[in-house]
Parts: structure tokens; C-alpha cells; sequence
């Protein structure tokens, strides 16, 4: 176990060091120029040209890099271009608010796929497994900007269920766990359903029904914990493409988390938060699977760390 | 006898299956009585109807299945009447069942304590620790060794034979009226088989049980059933006592399924005259080894290794048949692939006074010419998608034999020799049965005319006749094209039947080898005798010896890194019969 997660823990390093490089490459050759985004269209040469120097932007690449290599491992991600303050600072203020929301959208996803997928699997070739999978793929398509205006549009202007943006209360939370945990929960309602219907022809279903048990408990005590092992790994995946939604998500409700700091330092090409958010999402990911792959082996008997 | 009511009473009973809106039967006007503590066997070949008939009794028939007309009587109540909720309380404590396959019939998730209080308190109102201790009681009476730390362990765990006792004693545990058995040791072993076999009985005589037991081996049936139905496309052929059955099968199916099971012994009778020695061997084991490490540690090192094969050597020659048998894990497989080039090995491998090692790609290529292979489950061994004519013409296209033309009437031709004919060169697999399927394999194994067959347990998954048959083709083309083969099978009686010589093996080792005379006739090592006197023999008039159990599981071939295994030397008592030491430990 010690010399298992030893190892994970060095790939994870070797990962994020990749990640770091490819990201600070990308921005690097950048067409955008960052100097001319903080000193104004106004800025004679000369202090466009002071600026350059005081950030250490005329310096080489690997030179760069490696400043900044040197600053992370100090904990320093550097300072943001226009809002003069710690990266690591802001990125701390606004992950709780983050880390809120995906609790959020994962429960959301899960409850709504898993339970789909359950339901759809035990009435398979039913009119009502053929309706929960027409539901699914309309989820699994629907751009995340169109459902999040639409669940606003119904439940906070006309019905005035939920508040229309802001972050604070529960009622703030549900809009937005929805609108990013319903394309996963297409996906995994899909997936549950498959797994489910394998699990439910393995010869062990057969053995727990000649025992004479209850249909439900044959559903719950021995085909649910078999069938949700293949999903496990999925939802440590899964946290690379929440990242994606967080930015559109936290823009559309005005959700004070890393996705919308991201989002404007894209805008105004403020390179030290984009590459912090890069690397707190990156972390996020690695950590979600190296959890993921830990947790298997609990569940699953037979899985052995190594 | 007193004649006593039935326990169960089954009558007329026919079981259907829609399929697109028609009813087709699949067990039509069937009629058997059991009474309390009787054996009842049910036997026929694949398709007969037998395992439906059981699962129409437990009420776990498929959705598309159903019982259309008849009657299950178990005492008063009919059990075809009855609804879902009606028949669960009556699953597992007056009827219970045990299935083939004891690595997938458990949940591999729970242990199996779980599993089996899960079992009792689903019947009983007894509470945790009165049911666990039911469970303990359970699996001691089915002979397990520690029973209390079996309960914590998962299924990957045991071997199929501790499965498969754990399934005896979860369905023993409520003490059900009526046991059935669907094939309980066809996925065993031929030592856990007889193992598993004398605990039934034994149990049977402790609790009084009725048995059905489903199967398809007539050895098993001459040794366990006390009556026996006959069953052949959904129709039951004849019943009777088993004695009677034997002795005078008034049905001519049951004539015929009875003169094709492979008996032991009755190689005996066939003059096997040993090809003339001193020619060069088609193929030469000189201390081929091959292991499998495993395991981590820190820096991810391995640190186990499993000794699959160990210094094995032997050699077979032109036109010969030689054997390969022992259990699952004895490495016989390991070694077959290791001969077509499928796995790593070290010692020397010769083919044809060509050794395999360090040859180069084109080279191997050429060799693969003369090794082909026929292997066990002939619908997994052909490509679905592809016309079953273009399988057996590949290996020609792969090693660019003629031209299209020829190769089409040389498929012809295979086809003709392996008795099908060459205008179902155009269908699919599934249009073939198992026996026709594995026709094909031949064929398209005789395609580059080799001059080593090697089939491994080719013939293991065909119902009786079948196989018969198949092995009769295998003799055939042994004559017409002067092929050897390696024949590797845990049936003995089979290997019997079809062999010149045999090597037993052990624990990646071999323990004996000889002529098929000198081991079957004169069997040295006890591991030998063990094999041959665990074979049910179909003959129910004769009286068996009891069992010598096997101390132990057989140990594992895996070891730490370093601890290597002792070689076992062989040694010559004459004609070329070739013993190893008895192990100890």
C-alpha cells in the first residue's frame, strides 16, 4: 500500500510537471501580448518595454519557465498581472466556492445517473427504459449554456423558486449543481444501465434468486455493488471535464469560484492565473483518480493495489 | 420397497419458448416421480432440455420461457401454479440448486459468510449470530477446513472445489426437501469431482435430501443415481434404475449414447503398434521452463514467480499421439503454447531439428507451418464474421500458398476430408454445431499439411457422441496424412482411448511417462493412480473402494523469488516407463 501510492504520487508529480510545461509553452507562443493588455492602449514604447522587464517577460523561455518552476515549489505561483495580489491567495479564496459546486454537481449527476440508469436497466425494452434513454442522450447533448439559461429562465424568473445568481444559501447551490450534473448524469444513467444488465446475467444474480430472495435485495445486496465498479473509475475522470463545465457554469450564475477568475484572466491574458488555475485543475484531476483507484480495491475484494 | 407418496411428482410437464410469437417447445410431456432420499438423474447431450427442466422447477426460468402445460408436484403444492412471490419462499429452503460453474455462481464481491447467513435469514427469523453460526455448521458439514476463517474469505479466494462446497452447504443449510444439481462437477477437476460426488452421497445419507442431479456423464450417473430419466431433444427418452438402464437400455438413443462414452480399459483392446523409434522426433522438449512473475514490491519489482512449467522434456514423434494430462494448473496448456510460439520459455524447444530459439521472424513463420493448433471452445476459436470457407483457406493466404483458385479447391478438399462438404464453404459459424465447428478447426489446422497437430482439451467441450465421433476423424487423418499429434485433455479415459504414449504432469512437472500400456496398465506414481481411480467409471454394478482423499489442496506453483522448485528426476524402470520420486511436502 505504502509502495503503491508511493509510486502514484511520483507519476502524479511527473504529470503535473508535464502539464505545467505544455500549458506554459502554449502561453508562451501566445499571440496575445500581456504587457500591452496591463499598460494600455495609451503606453509609450519605452514604458510598455519597463513593464516587459519588471515581469521577466523579455527574459528567454526555459528561463521563464524555470522561475516559475522555482516559485511553485515554494508554494509561490506568482502574482496576477492587473489585480496585484497572490495568485495562490486568490485561487484560495474562491475554491471553497468551487469545491462546493462540484460536491454539488457530482451528488446531482450521480443521484439523477445512477438511479436512471437502475430504473432503465430493470424495465429493459420497456417504453419506460426507451423514455429514460431518449432523456439521457437529449442531456448528454444539450450545451451547458442553453440548459443553465433555461433552468434560470424557469425557476428563478417565472416560477422565482431559486435566486438568479450569487453564492450563500442552498437555494444559490441547486440551479447550478443541476445544470452541471445533468450532461454527466446522461452519461452515467447510460453506463449504469449497461453495467447493470451484464451484472444482472452473471450466474451469481441466479445463485442470490435460487436462495429465494427477495427481488429487491438481489437488487441492492448483489447486483448494485457489482454493477457500480466500472463506474468508480469514471467518476475520477469525470473531474477533468467538470473543469470544463465550472467555467461556463460559474459565468452563467454568476458563481464566485476558480471558473469564472479563470474566465476573466483569459479575457485579459493574465498569465500567472490562468497557468495557477491550469495547475489547481490538473492537481484536481490526479487526485480524482489516484482516489478513484484507491478507493476500488475496498469495494472490490479481488483488485489488489499494486 | 414401500411404496410411499412421491415427494415430487412431475406431469406431462412441457416447457416453451416464445420465440417471434410462436411457442416452441423445449421439454414436451415429460413424467418422473422422486421420492424422499431417492437419487434422480437426469442425462441426455446439449439440448435435451435437462437444465430447463430444472430451472422450470426452481421457478427461475427465463422471461421468455414458460411453463405452457403440466404439472410439479412437491407434495400438495403444484409448483407450475404458482406466482413469484408464491415461489420465493420455497427457493433455497424447500428447494434448493447447485450450478456448474462454482467460480461465477458466487458473488465476488461479498464473502462468503455473508453470502450464506444471507441465505439462512432470508428464510429463518433467527438472528446474526444464531444464523452465522448455522452458516459454520453449514460449511463444516460440507467438509471445508476452517470453516470460521472461510466465512471472512472472498470467493477468488478458494479453488472450484471449495466453491463448489460452499454451494452444497448453502443450499444444504435450510435443509430443503429437494436438491438439485445441474451438472455440479463437470467444471471440476476428475480428484474434486470424485471428492465433491462422495460428499453428496454422504450428505444425502446424513440428511435424507432427494437429489436431482442434472448431467450430461454417464460415469457420473452409474455412480451417484439410483434411478435415471434419459433425456434427448426435449423428450424423455426412457427411465428406469440406473442398474437396469445399463444393463439393458431398451431405447436405441440410449444404446447408442452408452456405446460412445469413452471407457477406461477399453483401449486395451485396440493393438497400438508404437511407430518404429529412431526416426527424427516431429518435436523435441529439451528442459523447456517457463515462469510468470508477479507481485510488486516498493519499486515495483516482482516479487512471487509461478513455476508454471519446470524442466520438462520429452519428445514426439512422426505419426505418433502423444498425451498430456493432469489437472487445471498443472501447466499442460502452458506448455502447448509454449510450442506454437505463444509464450516465452527457456530450454530448448526443436521442431523439426530446427530449435525455436533465436530465430528470426521469417524463420518462425516457416516453423508455423509445421505446428498447428485445435483448441477447446471451436465457437470461440472462429471468427463470427467470417465465412467459415476463407478460415480454413487463411493460413494458406497468410503463407501465400497458390494461387486463389487453388486454394479455393484445396478447401474443398479439407472440407471434404473432415466430412462436410465444400458447399458450406459460404456459411457462418453459427450455422454449424459445436461437433461441425470443430470439424472446421481441423481443417483449417490440416490446411498447411503440419506435421504436428496440437489440440488442447479439443474434444472436452462436445457432448459424448460428438466427441466420439471427432476422435475418430482425429485417427483418421492420422492415417491419411501421417500427422502426430500433442493431445492435451484432463479426461483420462478419452486420452486412453486415442494415445501411443502420455506424460502425467504435476505441478508443471512430469511425474510419470510412458506407452499408453505401461501408464494406464501399470500406473507407478500415486499422483497416476490417483487420477486414474478418481474417474467415475460407467458401470453401475461395480462396487468402488473407497476414495482415497487427497490430503490437501494441491499446492500452489507459485513460490518467492529465489526459492526455486525441486527437480523432480525421472527415472527408467524399463521399456521406457519413466517415474518420478514421490513428492513430499
Amino acid at each position: 500500500m505504502a509502495g503503491y501510492l508511493f509510486r502514484r504520487i511520483f507519476q502524479a508529480v511527473l504529470i503535473l510537471l508535464g502539464v505545467s510545461f505544455i500549458t506554459f509553452v502554449l502561453l508562451y507562443v501566445l499571440p496575445a501580448d500581456p504587457v500591452r493588455q496591463i499598460a494600455g492602449r495609451a503606453a509609450t514604447a519605452q514604458t510598455v518595454e519597463n513593464i516587459r522587464q519588471q515581469l521577466g517577460l523579455d527574459q528567454p523561455f526555459l528561463v521563464q519557465y524555470g522561475r516559475y518552476l522555482g516559485g511553485l515549489i515554494q508554494g509561490d505561483m506568482g502574482r496576477s498581472y492587473l489585480q496585484k495580489t497572490e495568485v495562490a491567495s486568490l485561487i484560495a479564496s474562491r475554491l471553497p466556492a468551487t469545491l462546493l459546486l462540484m460536491a454539488g454537481g457530482i451528488a446531482c449527476e450521480l443521484l439523477i445517473g445512477l438511479t436512471f440508469g437502475v430504473i432503465a436497466a430493470i424495465y429493459r425494452g420497456r417504453l419506460l427504459d426507451q423514455g429514460l434513454m431518449v432523456t439521457s442522450f437529449v442531456a448528454v447533448s444539450a450545451p451547458q449554456f442553453v440548459v443553465g439559461l433555461l433552468l434560470l429562465y424557469v425557476f428563478a424568473v417565472q416560477l422565482g423558486w431559486f435566486p438568479i445568481g450569487g453564492y450563500g444559501t442552498f437555494e444559490h447551490l441547486v440551479l447550478p449543481s443541476v445544470t452541471l450534473g445533468i450532461m454527466g448524469s446522461g452519461w452515467y444513467s447510460r453506463m449504469m444501465r449497461s453495467s447493470m444488465i451484464e451484472v444482472l446475467r452473471q450466474d451469481y444474480i441466479r445463485t442470490a434468486r435460487a436462495k429465494g430472495l427477495t427481488r429487491a435485495r438481489v437488487l441492492t445486496r448483489h447486483a448494485l455493488p457489482n454493477a457500480i465498479l466500472p463506474i468508480i473509475a469514471m467518476i475520477g475522470i469525470d473531474i477533468g471535464i467538470f473543469m470544463g463545465g465550472l467555467v461556463v457554469v460559474e459565468s452563467v450564475f454568476g458563481w464566485p469560484g476558480i471558473g469564472q477568475l479563470a474566465w476573466q484572466a483569459i479575457q485579459r491574458v493574465d498569465i500567472p492565473i490562468i497557468m495557477g488555475v491550469t495547475m489547481v485543475s490538473a492537481t484536481a484531476i490526479v487526485l480524482g483518480n489516484l482516489l478513484a483507484d484507491v478507493i476500488t480495491p475496498f469495494i472490490d475484494p479481488r483488485i489488489k493495489m499494486r | 420397497m414401500t411404496i410411499t407418496n412421491p415427494l415430487l411428482s412431475v406431469r406431462d410437464l412441457t416447457v416453451s419458448v416464445r420465440d417471434r410469437g410462436v411457442m416452441k417447445p423445449l421439454v414436451s410431456g415429460l413424467s418422473f416421480d422422486l421420492r424422499a432420499g431417492e437419487t434422480l438423474a437426469i442425462a441426455g447431450e446439449s439440448g435435451s432440455g435437462k437444465s430447463i427442466t430444472s430451472l422450470a422447477l426452481m421457478g427461475l426460468l427465463p422471461n421468455n420461457v414458460t411453463v405452457t402445460s403440466g404439472q410439479m408436484l412437491l407434495g400438495d403444492t403444484d409448483l407450475a401454479q404458482m406466482s413469484e412471490n408464491q415461489m420465493r419462499p420455497l427457493r433455497g429452503a424447500q428447494v434448493a440448486m447447485i450450478f456448474q460453474e462454482p467460480m461465477t455462481s458466487l458473488n465476488p464481491v461479498q464473502t462468503v459468510g455473508t453470502q450464506l447467513i444471507e441465505a439462512i435469514r432470508a428464510h429463518e427469523p433467527v438472528s446474526y449470530g444464531q444464523a452465522r453460526a448455522g452458516a459454520i455448521a453449514a460449511l463444516r458439514q460440507v467438509r471445508l477446513a476452517e470453516p470460521e476463517r472461510r466465512m471472512g474469505q472472498y470467493p477468488h479466494e478458494l479453488s472450484g472445489g471449495m466453491r463448489q462446497r460452499v454451494m452444497i452447504a448453502m443450499a444444504l443449510a435450510l435443509r430443503p426437501a429437494l436438491m438439485i444439481a445441474d451438472e455440479p462437477t463437470t467444471a471440476l477437476d476428475v480428484t474434486v469431482q470424485r471428492e465433491v460426488l462422495e460428499l453428496l452421497k454422504d450428505l444425502q445419507r446424513e440428511t435424507g435430501t432427494a437429489i436431482i442431479l442434472i448431467t450430461h456423464d454417464m460415469g457420473v450417473v452409474a455412480e451417484t443415481a439410483d434411478r435415471v430419466v434419459i433425456m434427448q431433444a426435449g423428450q424423455m427418452v426412457e427411465q428406469g434404475l440406473t442398474p437396469d438402464i445399463f444393463a439393458a437400455p431398451r431405447a436405441d438413443y440410449t444404446r447408442s449414447l452408452l456405446a460412445a462414452v469413452p471407457r477406461l480399459g477399453a483401449g486395451a483392446a485396440r493393438a497400438a503398434p508404437l511407430p518404429p523409434k529412431a526416426q527424427v522426433p516431429v518435436a523435441q522438449l529439451v528442459d523447456v521452463t517457463v515462469h510468470f512473475d508477479i507481485g510488486a514490491n516498493f519499486l515495483g519489482r516482482p516479487t512471487h514467480r509461478v513455476h508454471a512449467v519446470e524442466g520438462v522434456s520429452f519428445d514426439i514423434q512422426p505419426s505418433e499421439t502423444f498425451g498430456l494430462v493432469g489437472e487445471s494448473g498443472c501447466g499442460k496448456s502452458t506448455i502447448a503454447k509454449a510450442l506454437a510460439g505463444l509464450v516465452p520459455y527457456e530450454g530448448q524447444i526443436i521442431i523439426n531439428s530446427t530449435s525455436l530459439a533465436g530465430l528470426k521472424a521469417q524463420e518462425r513463420k516457416d516453423i508455423c507451418r509445421d505446428v498447428q493448433m485445435v483448441f477447446q471452445d471451436p465457437m470461440a476459436a472462429l471468427d463470427p464474421r467470417m465465412k467459415v470457407g476463407d478460415a480454413v483457406a487463411e493460413p494458406l493466404l497468410i503463407h501465400g500458398v497458390g494461387t486463389a483458385r487453388e486454394r479455393k479447391e484445396r478447401t474443398a478438399e479439407l472440407f471434404d476430408h473432415v466430412g462436410l462438404s465444400s458447399d458450406q464453404m459460404n456459411r457462418y459459424p453459427h450455422e454449424f454445431s459445436g461437433g461441425q465447428r470443430q470439424r472446421i478447426c481441423i481443417a483449417r489446422a490440416l490446411a498447411l499439411r503440419p506435421r504436428l497437430i496440437i489440440c488442447d482439451e479439443s474434444v472436452s467441450a462436445l457432448d459424448v457422441s460428438v466427441q466420439a465421433r471427432v476422435l475418430a476423424l482425429l485417427e483418421e487423418l492420422k492415417a491419411d496424412f501421417g500427422v502426430a499429434y500433442l493431445f492435451i485433455s484432463h479426461d483420462m479415459a478419452v486420452v486412453e482411448n486415442i494415445v501411443d504414449r502420455l506424460a502425467v504432469m504435476y505441478l508443471g512437472q512430469i511425474v510419470e511417462m510412458g506407452t499408453r500400456d505401461q501408464v494406464f496398465g501399470n500406473p507407478q506414481h500415486p499422483y497416476t493412480q490417483r487420477l486414474l481411480d478418481a474417474v467415475p467409471i460407467p458401470d453401475p454394478t461395480r462396487e468402488r473402494t473407497t476414495y482415497l482423499r487427497a490430503a490437501s489442496e494441491p499446492p500452489s506453483p507459485m513460490r518467492r523469488i529465489g526459492d526455486p522448485v525441486p527437480r523432480l528426476m525421472l527415472t527408467d524402470i524399463g521399456g521406457g516407463h519413466l517415474i518420478a520420486p514421490e513428492v513430499t511436502a
